[in-house]
């Protein structure tokens, strides 16, 4: 079987996989990491969002041998290791932004995404839009859509910028 | 710590472990030398199976084991039982088909499962069921309800003629017939309640377990009610009893009724965990959710208004005729029934009432509860009439509504439908939405959306709604099978902490949360010291689960009672340890207090005594601070409220987007405001969902054509607005908390507000309704079809 060495949350693993496993696959099955989530089978609930070199990507979407050499980050490492949470993961919580928790992982994962490729600030409707690849079926995404925007502040270390904030 | 009772929104307790991808949903679980099953379903709609011949996929590679219908019947396994019973007008019982949990002779919908295949991994099971030969001779399949009942019709059982599982109706029809033949004028709408897909977000799964040593099974399952379930599989599917039974519904993402029911797969897996004496996990793929997880609502309805010459309702007649699918799924034949039909007065005062539903089979999925369930399509099929009666005779929609009303001093109030309202004010909340919704300034916007080429409009739904369910002699009365009281234990550990065994379920609620701080509430322990624990059988005592918005009104109502015991039993012995009769001693803020004196004793000391006896009033008190309490509601209750939409169509596509949303319920006391809100917003998002995006389509044959995420439209973050929620209170008057309940009434009350605002939007192009979802293809051939007359005009 293929071999596939890359670095999830820091830690260095080689692992055989079939030719076709995902790579959410070798994160849930092969690596125990199950806080990142299946919740669909055509790339379109985002469950299954996780960092891949920084970025945010459908881990159902690519294949765990695509990401040979590649740097992933799961739900599981994004708090310090001490255990601090990460300021999305912390807005989320304070505006009640989950409630069953399924989507969440992928919704933080995606949210963070966002919030860093958008350094000139974020208006409410490029919060939505930017969340579109993320499904939510419990809480109607106003309380989601709040926490991103609280985040941005705390990512950026300033004040959302005016236009942003209103 | 702050102050964290009733009425605190505090943070979520269960929030840190899903944030952190801690959490424990059963596709999470793995259980040592686990397989893992797929099911086979049937392609076909309607088909005789003629030969299934398996031998290609039992040699396949890491396979165990393939099994059938003819397997499971040859082990005795019974069919899933139907946990209602309806009988029609004419007193005979509802048909009640056989529901096998592999199919046997026949498959009768897209989906319906016909064997399972069990390897070593997930790919092996699904490579080895491309490997079963299944041989079909196709049958004429029934797709929509009206296929069902046109006479000739083919049959999807052969044991039920003309397809008909009931016809059953209530109120009375000669008192209607009258107040229509006297009427100043009477109006009249055909409408349909568009089939849903539920789409929790955490697809079905389960893991059947079996100790060969003990004979134990194990099944945990993404459950709303483990209890429920624990029971139908074992004494009518399985027969295992009880005590060799034991059911976990750990974290569950989202359930919105559709993880009531008992499924095929629980069963399946359970069964074959015994057979092949290895654990087998089962997880369901999106597009098995599609065609497996019981859909919702399903209407076609007719409804008629009889008034006087003021505008006052005097009788509404209403015939339903609504979809069971294929099978009946475990609450199927109470939805269209007792949660619907009962609720056909609305708001209204309205004298008299008869309704007609009858409800058939179909080739297609069974159609079960679906958040809201039966209130939903009431609430849709009033609302909507009435902004047509205001249109047909018009009056303005709100003077409507006003004249019609329940007064306020008419409570408690009898229904001529059989229930009876215990408190409401539905002024309030009309008052209260109208003002948070700005409707006076509504004018101005639509005039400034027209600048803009956009046609905007603003849409009522004044609602209530029965939950907390339920009282169990009544509803055993009207055909249910099992009672629907709840239960609490609450364990006060020897150093004052608390430990809360419900039978209720959390998948999403925050149960863990709202419930403690009852717990902080009437017994004054920090929240911190408080645990919830729910979903797993051998920890809970038998309580009935959670839907209908019942976890608080009835679960939390049980620990209430549970509570009173514990503090009674406390007096008792502060009373002793404090040398003070019982009397005497008062209890508040987690202390035991002689009256008058400073002398006190906290909770913790009184635990600790209980639990080390060693000066105790032993003679006349078991040692221990534990106490469990039953409680069964004396009625419903009856949260109510108004919802405000505005919407804004471009003229040009026909879209339609939700602009403003505004709800203000009565949910009876709150306890979270922050949990409510989110609850309140996860509703109306779904209600949104039900009135411009969402439907199952099945076409002509059978086949489901929205069978996946790219071809069902879900509501995402840019299809709904931010939704202001507000509440106006009356408390429930029959529980000790005065509570109504939350979780259903956003999906419960928007979808008309949704649909009467995007008519109010249209009203210059002529027309009077339209049925949901409000599609852009619908809304553009209405903007093209009535332009000549509005450019006229
Ligand atoms: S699992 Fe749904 S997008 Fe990846
Ligand atoms: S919190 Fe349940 S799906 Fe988003």
């Amino acid at each position: 079987m293929p071999q596939v060495a890359l670095t999830v949350n820091g830690k260095q693993h080689t692992v055989e996989v079939e030719g076709r496993t995902l790579l959410v696959e070798l994160l849930r099955e092969k690596l125990g990491l199950t806080g990142t989530h299946v919740g669909c089978d055509t790339s379109q609930c985002g469950a299954c969002v996780v960092h891949v070199d920084g970025r945010s990507l459908k881990s159902c979407t690519m294949l765990a041998l695509q990401a040979d050499g590649c740097s992933v980050t799961t739900i599981e490492g994004l708090a310090k290791p001490d255990g601090t949470l990460h300021p999305m993961q912390e807005m989320f919580r304070e505006h009640h932004a989950l409630q069953c928790g399924f989507c969440t992982p992928g919704m933080v994962m995606s949210a963070i995404d966002l919030v860093q490729m958008h350094p000139e600030g974020l208006t409410e409707a490029e919060i939505r839009e930017g969340l579109e690849g993320n499904l939510c079926r419990c809480t109607g995404y106003h309380n989601i859509v709040k926490a991103v925007a609280a985040a941005w502040p705390l990512m950026h270390g300033k004040p959302a910028p005016a236009a942003a904030a209103e | 710590m702050g102050f964290e009772g009733i009425g605190a929104s505090v943070k979520r307790k269960e929030d840190p472990r899903f944030l952190s991808g801690r959490g424990h949903y059963t596709d999470d679980i793995n259980r040592p030398g686990q397989l893992y099953a797929f099911v086979k379903r049937s392609d076909r709609p309607h088909a005789r199976i003629t030969s299934i011949d398996t031998a290609a996929a039992k040699s396949a590679p890491g396979v165990v084991a393939v099994f059938t219908g003819a397997d499971m019947q040859a082990d005795n396994v019974g069919g899933l039982p139907c946990g209602w019973q309806i009988h029609s007008k004419d007193g005979s019982p509802m048909a009640e088909p056989a529901h096998p949990v592999l199919a046997v002779d026949k498959v009768r919908y897209v989906g319906d499962p016909v064997a399972v295949v069990i390897a070593e991994n997930r790919q092996q099971a699904k490579d080895a069921a491309e490997a079963l030969a299944i041989d079909y001779q196709d049958l004429p399949a029934i797709a929509t309800v009206l296929d069902a009942v046109k006479p000739g019709a083919a049959t999807v059982h052969d044991d039920v003629p003309g397809n008909q599982c009931y016809d059953w109706h209530i109120g009375s029809k000669e008192p209607v017939d009258a107040a229509f033949a006297g009427a100043a004028k009477t109006v009249k709408l055909e409408l349909v309640n568009n089939r849903l897909i539920p789409n929790a977000m955490e697809p079905r799964a389960a893991i059947g377990d079996f100790d060969p040593s003990t004979g134990d099974y194990t099944l945990y399952t993404t459950s709303q009610n483990p209890h429920v379930i624990r029971l139908l599989m074992g004494a009518f599917v399985l027969h295992i009893p009880e005590n060799q039974l034991r059911v976990v519904a750990p974290d569950v993402g989202g359930g919105f009724g559709s993880k009531i029911f008992h499924y095929n797969e629980e069963a399946i897996v359970t069964w074959a965990a015994g057979k092949v004496k290895r654990p087998v996990k089962w997880t369901a793929e999106r597009n098995e959710s599609f065609m497996s997880d019981a859909h919702g609502r399903d209407h076609v309805s007719t409804a008629e208004m009889a008034l006087d010459a003021q505008g006052n309702f005097l009788a509404l007649r209403v015939k339903t005729l609504c979809n069971m699918g294929a099978y009946l799924s475990t609450f199927a034949p109470s939805v269209p029934t007792y949660l619907y039909a009962t609720l056909l007065a609305g708001v209204y005062k309205t004298p008299a009432i008869y309704a007609e539903v009858k409800a058939v089979f179909t080739n297609t999925v069974p159609v079960d509860a679906y958040r809201g369930a039966g209130r939903p399509e009431a609430t849709f099929l009033l609302e909507r009439l009435v902004d047509v009666i205001a249109h047909d005779i018009g009056i303005d929609r709100v003077e409507l509504r006003r004249r019609n009303f329940i007064p306020v001093d008419a409570f408690p109030y009898q229904t001529p439908v059989a229930l009876q309202y215990d408190s409401g004010n539905y002024f309030a909340t009309l008052d209260a939405a109208q003002k948070a919704a700005d409707v006076a300034g509504f004018e101005a916007r639509r005039t400034a959306a027209k600048a803009k080429g956009k046609l905007r409009g603003l849409g009522y739904s004044t609602y209530v709604e029965a939950c907390g369910i339920a009282p169990s002699a009544v509803v055993g009365s009207l055909g249910a099978r099992a009672g629907l009281y709840e239960v609490a234990n609450i364990r006060v550990h020897p150093t004052g902490s608390v430990t809360v065994f419900t039978g209720t379920h959390s998948h999403g609620q925050g149960h863990e949360t709202t419930l403690a701080q009852l717990v902080v509430e009437q017994l004054g322990v920090p929240l911190s010291q408080v645990e919830v624990v729910h979903g797993d059988t051998a920890k809970i005592p038998f309580g009935m689960g959670t839907y209908g918005s019942r976890s608080l009104a009835v679960g939390g109502s049980a620990m209430v009672k549970a509570m009173d015991k514990i503090v009674n039993k406390g007096k008792k012995i502060a009373a002793h340890l404090m040398e003070a009769s019982v009397e005497d001693i008062e209890f508040k803020d987690g202390k035991f207090t002689v009256a008058g004196t400073d002398r006190s004793k906290a909770l913790a000391e009184i635990s600790l005594a209980a639990y080390v006896p060693h000066n105790y009033p032993i003679e006349e008190l078991e040692p221990g601070l534990e106490e469990t309490a039953f409680y069964d509601p004396k009625n419903f209750t009856f949260p109510g409220g108004c919802h405000v939409c505005e919407v804004e169509i471009d003229a040009d596509t026909g879209v339609a987007q939700v602009v403003n949303f505004t709800a203000v319920d009565d949910i009876g006391r709150v306890i979270n405001p922050m949990i409510v809100e989110g609850q309140v917003q996860g509703g109306v998002a779904q209600g949104i969902g039900q009135a411009l995006y969402e439907r199952a389509v099945y076409d002509a044959n059978g086949q489901l054509v929205s069978g996946s995420l790219m071809d069902y439209t879900m509501p995402r973050a840019d299809n709904v607005p931010n939704i202001h929620v507000g509440t106006e209170t009356t408390l429930c008057t029959h529980n000790p908390l005065g509570a109504k309940g939350v979780g259903e009434v956003g999906a419960i009350g928007s979808p008309p507000a949704v649909i009467n605002a995007v008519v109010d939007a249209l009203r210059d192009y002529g027309v009077r309704h339209i049925d949901m979802p409000a599609s852009p293809q619908k809304i553009w051939s209405i903007i093209q079809a009535g332009r000549p007359r509005a450019a006229a005009e």
